[in-house]
């Protein structure tokens, strides 16, 4: 039994590492039917910047915290300018695929170059030692994350829900010319999903460099699996990523556990493949038909 | 008139030679040495710690006016750790630079993908970290063999690691941890063999993936199955998640495993749960260091301004490795490959290096230069590697 809510803790607080990254994919992929492919780029990024500054320099907690928003405004802008705009405005589909990986290489080997190609340890603000609840390790950085992941796909899905502002995002994504029609910025509405994404990106790797480490490399492996959550919970849907987070998360750690850890990643995979064959936009989409 | 013809001919071979000679390297022209491994990404640590090494070498070499009165220089190629980069960077090496010969890799299935190149072309290789790569395996297919290595390979070290757990420390129960790259399952099989030897079969088996910071599961089976000690092969971040892991499940167990243990990113990252951690090494730089280490240690702190090397062991293996290619070409008496080989097969002088003291490093039929004889285990410390404790 406790090895089991061992277990479950740890594919709970991974599962929402994964909801949170995928969540960046979601925000601007309704606006604009187009994402940052290399949003684990970003998040690689808001780590090293928070490491610098946090552990590096000692900086205040939140001083480094506000520090990071900054970096994610400036590099989603950046990100938007050189790589989203041009390709919208080509009529591309598909150029922003190759833009935004182009844009994420540039980002990582960067940090290698002018940084350290080496992983480096990210004390938790909460402390490394786990604590111990009826015989189970849980560490203080993991409920800070499943408490910030909720808090702020809860925040932006009400703001989308509630404000004005909000509601004019998601007029964007239900059909971008008519509401251009209705006076909405729509070029403001895509920018603006830019900007939130990268900047939750940024502060997701804040939030799980205690428990990746800090290198060049952090990001890769969670923005690949975070497609596949997004892609399960829906691209569309705010709350679906929740459960697709924990979807591959805990299938990851029950696999390991009592099928083989060579086949970890494989019940992830599947269910991703089964989604696609029978709920193409994921199990939490709205399946969209498309008038000619 | 036959006197001038015969006089004429004689100009006409004369020049042929010279033109042909032109093509040849000079006398003073530098001597061209690949060298390669991951220079960025996970694996780089590794990579950049061994050109360190290399370079300072070189650099110590062509101060003192060189080899052969020819100055080395260094052809530097990053494989970053993929297999197939290391195929295309040999042909780069060996067919348009045309090096003399090659130092490198670090990863094993990069060497392994790339090894074939240079015995193609007879150029000779000396593996400088690659623990897990064929090196003598290959004479049973290639017995013309231009791959040599000074590093402990994983036949060392999983008899060492297997020997250091059952005999010295008389646990009974051991769990392997191995992640899923050649070098992780290659330790595996051979970790594997080194147990069946003494007629046992470890508790339980299990696999990591490069970047996987949650090793709960595995950790559990292995606690589940009653393992007293666990064996690891990965390489630092990985084996460091695996440490801060078994803090968290509460699970008090030795870890012994192979040389990564020692790689900075395992000591820094697990912190004080790394501590215990044992390994086999060719080089500790905090250990009792001879003249010779302690020369090497200066001068690299000077050269890169890095009190701790990120990884010493694969330093110390490039530095020496550049020595031994000199003085195999100073014996020889050329950069021609097989030459060179034949010189490395049976060094007329012995080599006092970094990491240990050779009096004939290969020969033959042996292409590893080092054996059990010349390795220690370390064991992690509060952040640093020091000596076993006797």
């Amino acid at each position: 039994m406790e090895q089991f809510i061992q277990l479950l803790i740890g594919g709970i607080a991974q599962g929402m590492i994964y909801a949170l990254v995928a969540f960046g994919y979601n925000i601007t992929f309704s606006t604009s039917r187009s994402f940052n492919f290399s949003h684990g780029n970003f998040l690689m990024l808001g780590g090293v910047v928070g490491l610098i500054l946090y552990i590096n320099n000692q900086l205040p907690f939140l001083a480094m915290v506000f520090a990071v928003v900054l970096v994610g405004l400036v590099m989603g802008l950046i990100l938007y300018k050189s790589s989203i705009e041009p390709s919208l405005k080509s009529k591309s589909n598909y150029a922003w695929i190759l833009a935004t990986l182009a844009f994420g290489i540039i980002l990582k080997n960067m940090v290698e170059v002018f940084w350290s190609t080496d992983d480096f340890r990210f004390d938790s603000p909460l402390g490394n030692a786990p604590m111990r609840v009826l015989g189970v390790g849980v560490l203080p950085q993991e409920i800070l994350i499943i408490v910030v992941a909720l808090c702020i796909v809860v925040a932006v899905e009400s703001f989308k829900k509630y404000t004005i502002f909000g509601k004019a995002i998601v007029a964007v994504s239900e059909d971008k010319n008519t509401a251009s029609l209705m006076g909405i910025n729509q070029r403001f509405v895509i920018l603006f999903s830019f900007l939130l994404s990268s900047v939750i990106a940024c502060l997701a790797g804040v939030l799980v460099a205690p428990i990746t480490m800090v290198g060049a490399t952090m990001g890769t492996v969670l923005g690949v699996k975070a497609y596949a959550v997004s892609i399960i919970g829906g691209l569309e849907s705010g709350y679906g990523v929740l459960l697709g987070g924990l979807i591959i998360g805990l299938s990851e750690a029950f696999t390991a556990r009592y099928i083989s850890t060579g086949y970890k990643d494989a019940p992830g995979f599947l269910i991703l493949i089964l989604v696609l064959l029978f709920l193409p936009s994921g199990i939490f989409g709205k399946t969209i038909i498309k008038k000619v | 008139m036959k006197k001038i013809f015969l006089a004429k001919l004689t100009t006409v071979a004369l020049a042929v030679v010279a033109v042909v000679s032109s093509f040849r390297p000079m006398d003073g022209d530098p001597i061209k040495v690949g060298v390669y491994g991951p220079f960025s990404g996970g694996s780089a640590p590794m990579g950049l710690s061994m050109r360190n090494g290399v370079r300072l070498a070189v650099n110590e070499i062509n101060a003192a006016g060189g080899v052969m009165g020819r100055k080395i220089e260094l052809v530097e190629r990053d494989d970053e750790a993929k297999n197939e980069r290391g195929g295309q960077i040999m042909q780069e090496l060996l067919f348009k630079e045309e090096v003399s010969a090659i130092l490198g890799p670090i990863n094993t299935g990069v060497a392994d993908a790339s090894t074939k190149y240079s015995n193609e072309k007879k150029v000779p290789q000396i593996i400088n970290v690659a623990a897990g790569a064929k090196v003598n395996d290959l004479f049973a297919t290639t017995p013309d063999n231009y791959i040599f290595r000074i590093a402990a390979n994983d036949y060392v070290q999983s008899e060492m690691i297997i020997r250091e757990a059952l005999q010295k420390r008389k646990f009974k129960k051991p769990a392997l941890l191995c992640d899923d790259t050649n070098y992780g399952q290659g330790g595996r099989a051979k970790m594997e063999a080194a147990l069946a030897k003494r007629k046992i079969t470890p508790v339980s088996v299990g696999k990591f993936k490069l970047k996987d910071t949650d090793m709960t599961a595995q950790l559990q089976e292995a606690k589940a199955a009653g393992a007293d000690v666990l064996l690891v092969y990965g390489i630092g971040p990985e084996l460091a998640a695996i440490a801060n892991n078994l803090e968290k499940i509460g699970w008090k167990v030795q870890i012994i495993g192979g040389w990564t243990l020692s790689m900075s990113n395992f000591i820094n990252n697990a912190g004080k749960n790394g501590n215990g951690a044992t390994m086999p090494q060719t080089f500790i730089e905090n250990g009792a260091v001879n003249g010779k280490a302690a020369k090497f240690l200066a001068a690299y702190e000077a050269a890169y301004k890095e009190k701790n090397i990120p990884v010493a062991v694969a330093a110390a293996q490039g530095y020496d490795s550049v020595y031994l290619l000199k003085m195999a070409i100073e014996q020889a008496g050329s950069t021609d490959g097989p030459k060179v080989k034949a010189a490395l097969e049976n060094f007329k002088k012995g080599y006092a290096g970094v990491t240990g003291t050779y009096k004939k490093p290969f020969s033959a039929t042996d292409h590893e230069a080092i054996h059990e004889a010349n390795v220690v285990m370390g064991v992690v410390k509060d952040g640093i590697v020091v000596p076993p404790i006797k």
